[in-house]
C-alpha cells in the first residue's frame, strides 16, 4: 500500500533521513520504534508532504506521491494525526471535526462518518460545542483522533498519540488506536511507548539516527535483546 | 443639540465606508499575517476604475459596483500568488511586507504616468442628494455607504462562520500545518482571502469615487484611517473593525467640528497612540499567543 524506498529528508542542510526502507501494507498495524530525534516524526512528516524528500521515492497504491504538497496526499487517503494535537483551538470540538472532513471525498459523507466518528468516541459527543483550546490534554488528544477519522482515511499515521498524558489517559488512547485498526483502518504508528505499541502491531521498524537497523513483526522485537535493552529498559 | 445629532449621523455614515475599507485590511492581517501598505492603492485603483466607467461609458458609478469588485478582487488574487507568494518562504517574515510597501510606491507611481497628478471627480449623479429625516439630512451617497458597510461585515461574518471554505480559511489563521494536514491547500487560501480584502476595497472605491475625487494619493488618506480602525477594533477582528470603524467615524465627525477641521486627524492619531499605549491588543484582540 505504502512503500518507501531509500528515502533521504531533513530540514535545510541538516539530513535526518538516510535512505530508508519502509512498506506497510493494506490491513496491517506498523510501528516504527526510535529514540528521540531519530526519525521518526520526519518520516510521517515526509509521507504526509510536509518535508519534502531530497531522494528515493514514495509510493503509495502504485503512485508516486514524493513530490505532492500536503494537501494532495490528504485526498488520496492518507492522513496524518500530529504530535502535539494541533487542534484549531478558537474553534469549537465541531468545526475542528468539519474541519477533518475538508477533502472532497471526505465531505460528502460528512454526517454519516461524523455519526460513526462520534459513536466511537462518546466523550467527545458531550464537548461538541466548546472550544477545542478549552478541553484537556487527554481530551484534545481523542478529538485530534477523531478528526483524523473524519478524512475517512485508507492509511492513517499517528505521531506521538499519548505523549504528555496522563497514565491512564494513555491506556484509553491505546484503546482507541486498537479500536480503530478493529475497523479495518490500515495504521503506521510512532510512539514512545513501546511495550505496548509493539504488543499491537504486526510489524515494527527500528530506526536509529535516521536509519531503519531492524524490522520484524512486533513480537519478534518484543522479543529481541537489542530492543529490549534500548527501548524497554529489560 | 440638533448641530451634534447632525454630526453623529455624519459620523455613524463614515464610520460605515471606514467599515469596507478596514475588513479587508484586518482579514488580510488577520489570515495571512500581513500588513497590507498598499491597501490604499488597490482603493485608488478602484477610483480611477469607477471614474474610467463612467466618464467613458456613461455608467452610474454604482452600477460599476459588481465589475469593479471583481476587478479588485482579480487583482489581489494576482498580488498575492505572483507577488507575495514566492515571498512566503523567505527567512524574514518583514520581506512581504516590504513587498506591499515597494507596491504601493509603484501603483502610485503609475497612476501619475497615466493620470498625471490632476484630480478626476466622479459624476456624482444623484449620490450627493440629500434626504431630510425630521430636521436632520442625509446624503444618499452617506447611507448607502453605511448600509453596504453593514452588509459586508454581516456577510463577510456568516461566510466565514457557516462555509467550509470560510472556515478552511480561519483552520489556517490558527494553525497553517494542521490545516494543510486536513487538505487545505493554504496558498489557495492566502489567495482569496487577499482577493476578498482588495474585493472590499473595490466596493469602497465605488462608494468614495462620486463624493471624493481620485488622485494618486488618495489611498493614503482613508488607509492610514484604516489603520488606527484595525488597531483599534484588535487586528484581525472582523467585529472589531466595525466597531472600531463606527468609533472613528464619529470621532472624525465630532473632533472636525467641535475642535477644528484641520486638527482632525491629530486627534485620530492621538487616540490611535494611546490605544498602542494602553491596549494594544485592540478592543477585540485576542492577545498574545492567539496563533
Amino acid at each position: 500500500m505504502l512503500t518507501l524506498h531509500d528515502v533521504q529528508a531533513g530540514y535545510g542542510r541538516t539530513t535526518i533521513l538516510h535512505g530508508i526502507h519502509v512498506e506497510v501494507r493494506a490491513g496491517e498495524v506498523v510501528t516504527i520504534v526510535g529514540a528521540n530525534g531519530a526519525g521518526k516524526t520526519t518520516t510521517l512528516r515526509t509521507v504526509a508532504g510536509l518535508v519534502r524528500p531530497t531522494a528515493g521515492r514514495i509510493t503509495f497504491e502504485g503512485e508516486e506521491i514524493g513530490h505532492l504538497p500536503p494537501h494532495e496526499v490528504v485526498a488520496r487517503g492518507i492522513t496524518l494525526i500530529p504530535e502535539g494535537r494541533q487542534l484549531f483551538p478558537f474553534m469549537s470540538v465541531r468545526d475542528n471535526l468539519r474541519m477533518g472532513a475538508y477533502t472532497p471525498h471526505a465531505r460528502d459523507r460528512m454526517r454519516q462518518t461524523m455519526d460513526e466518528v462520534l459513536d466511537l468516541f462518546p466523550r467527545v459527543r458531550e464537548k461538541l460545542e466548546q472550544h477545542a483550546g478549552s478541553l484537556s490534554g487527554g481530551e484534545q488528544q481523542m478529538v485530534a483522533i477523531a478528526r483524523g477519522m473524519m478524512a475517512r482515511p485508507k492509511l492513517l499515521m499517528f505521531d506521538e498519540p499519548s505523549l504528555g498524558l496522563a497514565p491512564i489517559i494513555v491506556s484509553q488512547v491505546f484503546d482507541v488506536v486498537e479500536r480503530i485498526v478493529q475497523t479495518g483502518v490500515t495504521v503506521l504508528l510512532v510512539e514512545q511507548n513501546v511495550f505496548r505499541t509493539l504488543s499491537i502491531a504486526d510489524r515494527g521498524y527500528v530506526l536509529e539516527n535516521g536509519a531503519i537497523v531492524m524490522n520484524d513483526s512486533g513480537a519478534a522485537l518484543l522479543r529481541d535483546d537489542h530492543v529490549r535493552r534500548a527501548y524497554l529498559g529489560i | 443639540m440638533d448641530t451634534f445629532v447632525q454630526l453623529v449621523i455624519n459620523g455613524l455614515m463614515l464610520g460605515g465606508l471606514f467599515a469596507i475599507i478596514s475588513v479587508g485590511l484586518t482579514l488580510i492581517f488577520g489570515i495571512i499575517r500581513l500588513v497590507n501598505f498598499a491597501h490604499g492603492e488597490l482603493l485608488m485603483v478602484g477610483m480611477y476604475l469607477t471614474w474610467l466607467g463612467t466618464t467613458q461609458l456613461g455608467l452610474h458609478p454604482y452600477v460599476l459596483a459588481p465589475p469593479v469588485v471583481l476587478a479588485l478582487f482579480v487583482v489581489g488574487l494576482l498580488i498575492q500568488r505572483f507577488i507575495l507568494q514566492p515571498l512566503l518562504d523567505a527567512r524574514d517574515a518583514h520581506v512581504q511586507i516590504f513587498a506591499t510597501v515597494g507596491l504601493s510606491t509603484a501603483l502610485i507611481n503609475l497612476a501619475l504616468l497615466v493620470f498625471g497628478a490632476d484630480l478626476y471627480a466622479t459624476p456624482s449623479s444623484g449620490v450627493r442628494d440629500s434626504i431630510a429625516l425630521g430636521p436632520y439630512r442625509i446624503l444618499v451617497g452617506q447611507l448607502v455607504m453605511f448600509v453596504c458597510g453593514i452588509a459586508v461585515v454581516a456577510a463577510l461574518h456568516l461566510f466565514m462562520e457557516r462555509s467550509y471554505l470560510g472556515r478552511a480559511i480561519r483552520a489556517t489563521a490558527q494553525h497553517r500545518a494542521a490545516a494543510q494536514l486536513m487538505g487545505v491547500d493554504v496558498k489557495r487560501i492566502y489567495m482569496v482571502t487577499f482577493g476578498i480584502g482588495a474585493a472590499c476595497v473595490g466596493l469602497a472605491a465605488v462608494l468614495v469615487a462620486p463624493i471624493y475625487p481620485a488622485s494618486p494619493t488618495v489611498g493614503t488618506y482613508f488607509v492610514l484611517t484604516a489603520f488606527v480602525v484595525v488597531v483599534l477594533g484588535g487586528m484581525g477582528s472582523l467585529h472589531g473593525a466595525f466597531i472600531g470603524a463606527l468609533i472613528i467615524g464619529l470621532v472624525d465627525s465630532l473632533s472636525g467640528f467641535y475642535i477644528a477641521p484641520d486638527l482632525k486627524e491629530v486627534v485620530i492619531f492621538g487616540l490611535f497612540i494611546t490605544i498602542l499605549l494602553l491596549r494594544p491588543t485592540g478592543l477585540f484582540g485576542l492577545g498574545r499567543g492567539s496563533e
